[in-house]
């Protein structure tokens, strides 16, 4: 055991070689080329025995990933933003193959227009795709979460691959300080990857991937996916019962930040979830009863874990660092699935918050409790609003200005 | 499998065995299968076929397959990063004690045309740049087959399909000719390189067996008539197969090492005429009026090409 300042990505490349990951196929994209750029200096040395390739795209990537995996390989690979979405085909295809590789997000905002810092629409666009994901707040928690990924994914009751989600720039060059378990006590946690479900060899030939016509075959094929993905639920309880039994540390499919006694809650996920509970702990000593809540593990989703955590609230505040253009938030409207059926069920307020890496200021926090505690007087739900300081709206129109498009045409 | 190569001498030095089985979803006829068919035969039953979507993903069809071996279809554009993810998981557990040596396996992507000269084109030329240990076969019926033939750039100057229903190329939408994806893959100088035809089975039988001596990518384009899609009775694929060859229209040769040996080379070649007609995709050509011009074109192309081959 070691402890010591590491980036997210350095966190995550730990990860990968605590697992003893046999492969690494890779393809470079900012912010996540240092994970494989560390990996590949480690494949390089000998200090990871296997294989460590540069592919020809994300889309070649993973199609190795997966393939690699359906041989009986323990596979690892890494991508963010516009290289997910390259390989969102895959993301289907692999998943589909009942494969349980892990595979890290750096999450970047998509373009257009294209840009750097993170959102997370570019992880939620594979939401659907049959993948799980754990979506990580601190250096920390990106190690064991991956860890934690390969017990889940290979878990019989399973077997489909994990993303596991940290923020670009916020986590991926933020150093934290990091306990890096042995690879004694990883081994005593994670058993070899063994498969008898998706394995190439001579003796026992095997169809994988294989076409189905007609759908009621695709519908069982799917939904079995679903319901391996419904286990996973209480898989994840076990699994970290076990990680926190060998390491200490303890993960919940959703974290409670000073919330069982909170009048009122935040809704937050990933690095920024740090700013959130920043902003808590502000109104806490001003006596002001808030809490938050953050989304930890996003599919399969924790919607029971979620209604309990928020049942009871006066208000309840969801901040979602993400857009559904054309519809606003996309996490605030799975908590309201989750909250529908409750007799109890605390009114929501939506918020968009730190596109492209917006930085959330103290004042959108203001803004928000006074929002909550309005509506906790009046009943008013505010609409969805986007977190917007006017400063940024006077830089903004300034820039606008400069590019000779003065006139702004949004109401 | 032994290092020794096998001679094929004539026909009956193939193996009498068959490795696809009959009774697949494809369609009667298909010059692609019989290629894939006298390709087993060499190739034998330790193999895992990995697909792109086309034509041949048809068959492997839950819960049957034809195949000894095994199969993993993956997608239209990235079967040969299929081959790499397979061929290296292989190796891996192989050094590390996890496969034993008899259990290993070769890697085969079959692909059409569509896949292999659009889709998957950068797919391709990584494994190739990363000299990948696998073989590729492409099926080449020169268009979209599997979606009722629509223009694909194998489709050659002049034919019809779907979506060129003047004609392929020329004044009509400014298109080229075929792409010569031989050479295309040629430039990256792999091991092997070579063009077999489902009528020329000792021709074929030979290329496998001299690429199963090679490490790293052994590429093979199979001329692959397709009743269907262009036009004939199902009965005539190997005429036209044969046809294809003799008019000089799909030449039969190998590159090791990117030096180029014609396998099959003739003092005159029949006029391409003889292989336009009768095809559906080309009755344009033909009907109501004879077009001289293409014609022309298309037999101007074959002799231009012969013309640079050394004899």
């Amino acid at each position: 055991m070691t402890r010591e300042l590491l980036t997210g990505n350095a966190a995550a490349a730990w990860g990968a070689r605590l697992a003893e990951v046999d492969y690494v196929p890779a393809f470079p994209i900012t912010p996540q080329t240092e994970i494989i750029e560390t990996l590949a200096t480690w494949f390089g040395e000998g200090t990871m025995p296997g294989k460590f390739v540069s592919m020809d795209s994300e889309h070649s990537m993973l199609t190795a990933a997966g393939a690699a995996a359906a041989t009986g390989a323990r596979v690892f690979t890494a991508t963010s933003s516009q290289g997910l979405l390259y390989a969102a085909e895959l993301l289907y295809t692999v998943a589909g193959w009942r494969v349980p590789l892990v595979l890290v997000n750096v999450s970047r905002a998509l373009a257009s227009p294209i840009t750097l810092e993170p959102d997370h629409n570019d992880v939620l666009a594979a939401r659907d795709s049959g993948c799980l994901q754990i979506h990580a707040e601190t250096c920390q928690e990106v190690l064991d979460s991956i860890l934690m990924a390969y017990r889940i994914a290979e878990d019989p009751r399973v077997l489909l691959p994990v993303i596991v989600n940290l923020d670009g720039f916020a986590l991926s060059f933020t150093r934290e300080p990091v306990t890096r378990p042995s690879l004694e006590q990883v081994r005593a946690f994670l058993p070899p990857y063994s498969p008898t479900h998706a394995r190439f060899t001579a003796a026992r030939p095997m169809a994988q991937g294989i076409a189905v016509l007609g759908g009621a075959l695709y519908s069982f094929f799917r939904y079995q996916m679903h319901l391996a993905a419904q286990n996973a639920r209480a898989v994840h309880g076990e699994v970290a019962q076990a990680f926190r039994e060998a390491f200490g540390r303890r993960y919940g499919l959703v974290e409670g930040y000073r919330l069982l006694d909170a009048d009122y809650a935040l809704v937050m996920s990933n690095a920024y979830a740090t700013r959130g509970k920043a902003a808590i702990n502000r109104f806490r000593a001003q006596g002001i009863p808030v809490g938050l809540l953050r989304l930890r593990v996003l599919r399969p989703f924790p919607a029971l874990a979620i209604a309990a955590a928020l049942e009871g609230k006066k208000a309840v505040a969801v901040i979602d660092q993400n857009l559904s253009v054309g519809f606003g938030g996309i996490t605030v409207a799975e908590v309201a699935s989750a909250l529908y059926q409750e007799r109890d069920r605390p009114p929501l307020l939506s918020y968009i918050g730190g596109l492209g890496g917006k930085d959330l200021s103290d004042a959108e926090f203001d803004q928000i409790l006074q929002d909550l505690q309005r509506n906790a007087d009046t009943g008013h739900v505010p609409p969805p609003r986007l977190l917007y300081t006017e400063r940024e709206d006077a830089q903004t129109t300034a820039f606008l200005e400069v590019a000779g498009k003065g006139t702004r045409h949004v109401e | 499998m032994s290092n020794e190569p096998k001679a094929y001498r004539n026909i009956k030095d193939l193996a009498r065995e068959e490795l696809i089985l009959p009774g697949t979803p494809l369609c009667g006829g298909c010059g692609g299968l019989e290629v894939l068919r006298l390709a087993s035969k060499v190739l034998g039953e330790r193999v895992v076929f990995v697909n792109a979507a086309g034509c041949f993903t048809l068959l492997a069809l839950f819960p049957y397959t034809p195949f000894r071996g095994s199969w993993l279809y993956t997608t239209m554009a990235s079967a040969p990063a299929g081959a790499q993810g397979v061929r290296d998981a292989l190796d891996i557990l192989r050094a590390k004690g996890r496969l034993s040596p008899e259990e290993d396996l070769q890697v085969v992507v079959v692909a059409g045309d569509g896949s292999t000269y659009d889709m998957a084109l950068s797919a391709t030329s990584g494994t190739l740049h990363r000299n990948l240990d696998y073989w590729y076969l492409c099926y080449d019926n020169e268009a979209y087959g599997n979606t009722g033939m629509q223009q694909s750039s194998a489709t050659p100057f002049g034919a019809r399909t779907a979506t060129t229903p003047g004609g392929a190329g020329g004044a009509v939408d400014g298109l080229l000719g075929k792409k010569d994806i031989f050479e295309i893959w040629r430039a990256h100088r792999p091991p092997y390189i070579a063009t077999v035809s489902p009528r020329h089975p000792i021709d074929l039988a030979r290329k496998f067996e001299k690429a199963k001596q090679l490490k790293g990518p052994k590429l093979f384009l199979a001329f692959a008539p397709c009743p269907t899609g262009w036009g004939y009775d199902p009965a005539r694929t190997q005429a036209y197969a044969r046809l294809g060859v003799e008019c000089g229209l799909f030449p039969l040769k190998e590159a090791v090492y990117g030096e180029v040996t014609h396998t099959y080379v003739k003092r005159t070649w029949r006029p391409v005429e003889e292989y336009l007609r009768g095809q559906g995709r080309f009755e344009h050509l033909f009907e109501p009026v004879r077009q001289e011009a293409l014609l022309h074109l298309l037999q101007e192309g074959v002799d231009r090409y012969w013309a640079g081959v050394p004899r």
